[in-house]
């Protein structure tokens, strides 16, 4: 076990997180999460009225959530507009987020959500799901609570959490393993698990655990930077 | 660190209650804002088992046993009474359709118009385009019905609107009126204010009429200051 992180942090270490809530004035509620390079940014508009009309349920608001990576935030420019992975993890996003969300107030409407990340550096849904929870309470929308999230990786056999791009791209050994996770603040309850390579069973409670120790750093961290907005703007 | 967190977060807590006088500090969605079997969760607030919890952002407020949170910031949400501005988008064939800037659109029914108004006649009183402020009068399931009956109401004619965060509005008003009413004196200018953050002005020249709007954004962007209405003084002085 003599292996170190390429970026000398310890296996359950972070990197150095950031957030900012109020940073689009033109939107309804808005916030930025970062994990060292990797930088998201969030808005929220609505409730409003949803077109086209046959999405429109009478029951409920609906969610709509778009990620997408600018064309300047990896090496390689991106090609802007959606893509299968832009508009897989905007689904996989709208799933995280909607469970701690009650929209059984505003029928017919919809919340809409856009994620862009400024910066890649692996780990980036994650980062937008952590800046979209912000977002959406800095809008005012009715919720249970904050959604956390972080990504667990892989480096051989050590499970390490939140990869960068090179911890992610870790080719030796047992080859790249990335899981990403969100869970419901400073609960048990888990919205999101993605797992991408391979964590054998007996490993895995010790990768949710270093999750879990993340997820409530990062829960006091959005929790903070949502009072201190407060103090500044209102 | 996470006690430096935790300890900044207690002192804002004490900050805020003292400088409002009541009991009110900031609090976030899932938040626990009290515990005991006493309390009443109002608007905002929700209970789970002994514990009152926050639904929202925003400015938690114990009054007596009622406990509510009041919000700081997103879009405007229709009470009934407001005073709002909005935008005739159509011309139905029993009324009005108006944007009010919110999730539900509005409608202002005929007869609820300040005068008789004969149906084939309808947009020589308001047409697609015209700026209107009214009154919520009913919040249905289904929209929002406005009048035109009350002091001030109607069809804005000349001047401008702008907008402003809903969120403002009650800052903007100042206590009972003191604000806007100041502003009003010191730059003679009408002024209407709606909840929906909709502002329109109209003075003698555009000159009093840009003075008022940078007065008014003056104030939307001075938040949380004690004494506003004293620098807002301060700041005719200047200007």
């Amino acid at each position: 076990m003599a292996i170190k992180r390429p970026s000398g942090r310890g296996f359950d270490e972070a990197r150095k997180m950031d957030a900012k809530v109020g940073i689009i004035p033109n939107a309804d509620g808005s916030a930025m999460f970062s994990f060292g390079d990797t930088i998201a940014i969030a808005a929220v508009y609505g409730p409003r009225q949803l077109h086209p009309q046959h999405m429109q349920n009478p029951q409920t608001g609906i969610l709509r959530v778009n990620y997408d990576l600018l064309s300047f935030s990896v090496a390689d420019r991106k090609k802007p507009g959606p893509s299968r992975r832009s508009q897989e993890i905007s689904k996989v996003t709208e799933w995280a987020l909607l469970p701690v969300l009650n929209l059984e107030g505003f029928p017919n409407t919809v919340v809409d959500v856009q994620i862009y990340i400024l910066q890649a550096d692996a780990g980036t849904r994650t980062a937008g799901i952590n800046a979209a929870s912000m977002a959406l309470a800095h809008a005012g929308i009715p919720m249970k609570n904050l959604v956390c999230s972080v990504a667990v990786g892989k480096l051989d056999t050590e499970v390490a959490v939140d990869p960068d791009n090179a911890e992610e791209h870790f080719e030796g050994g047992e080859g790249h393993t990335d899981m990403p996770i969100a869970k419901i603040g400073n609960t048990d309850e888990f919205t999101l698990l993605q797992l991408d390579g391979k964590i054998p069973p007996e490993k895995f409670t010790d990768a949710l655990n270093m999750g879990n120790k993340v997820c409530s750093e990062i829960y006091e961290i959005q929790k903070n930077a949502l009072k201190k907005f407060t103090e500044v703007e209102a | 660190m996470k006690n430096e967190i935790n300890e900044s977060s207690e002192e804002l807590r004490e900050e805020i209650s003292e400088s409002e006088g009541n009991k009110r500090w900031i609090v976030v969605p899932g938040e626990t804002i009290v515990t005991g079997e006493d309390f009443l969760p109002g608007e905002g607030a929700r209970r789970e088992g002994e514990a009152v919890i926050a639904d929202r952002f925003g400015l938690a407020e114990v009054a007596g046993r009622m406990i509510k949170v009041i919000p700081l910031s997103g879009a405007y949400i229709p009470r009934r009474g407001n005073v709002i501005l909005g935008r005739v988008v159509d011309v139905l064939y029993n009324g009005w359709l108006v944007d009010i800037d919110s999730a539900s659109s509005a409608f202002v029914l005929i007869d609820e118009s300040p005068r008789f108004i004969n149906r084939n006649e309808m947009d020589q009183f308001m047409a697609i385009g015209d700026m209107v402020a009214a009154k919520i009068w009913s919040i249905k399931g289904r929209g929002i019905d406005l009048t035109l009956k009350g002091r001030g109401l109607g069809k804005l004619e000349e001047g401008f609107v702008f907008r402003i965060n809903p969120s403002r509005v009650p800052r903007v008003i100042g206590r009972e009126g003191s604000m806007i009413t100041l502003i009003k004196e010191k730059t003679g200018c009408n002024i209407t204010v709606g909840q929906n953050g909709w502002i329109w002005i109209k003075g003698q020249d555009i000159e009093s009429e840009i003075k008022a709007r940078k007065a008014v954004e003056f104030v939307a962007d001075k938040v949380h200051v004690d004494g506003l209405t004293e620098k807002m003084e301060a700041w005719f002085q200047e200007n």
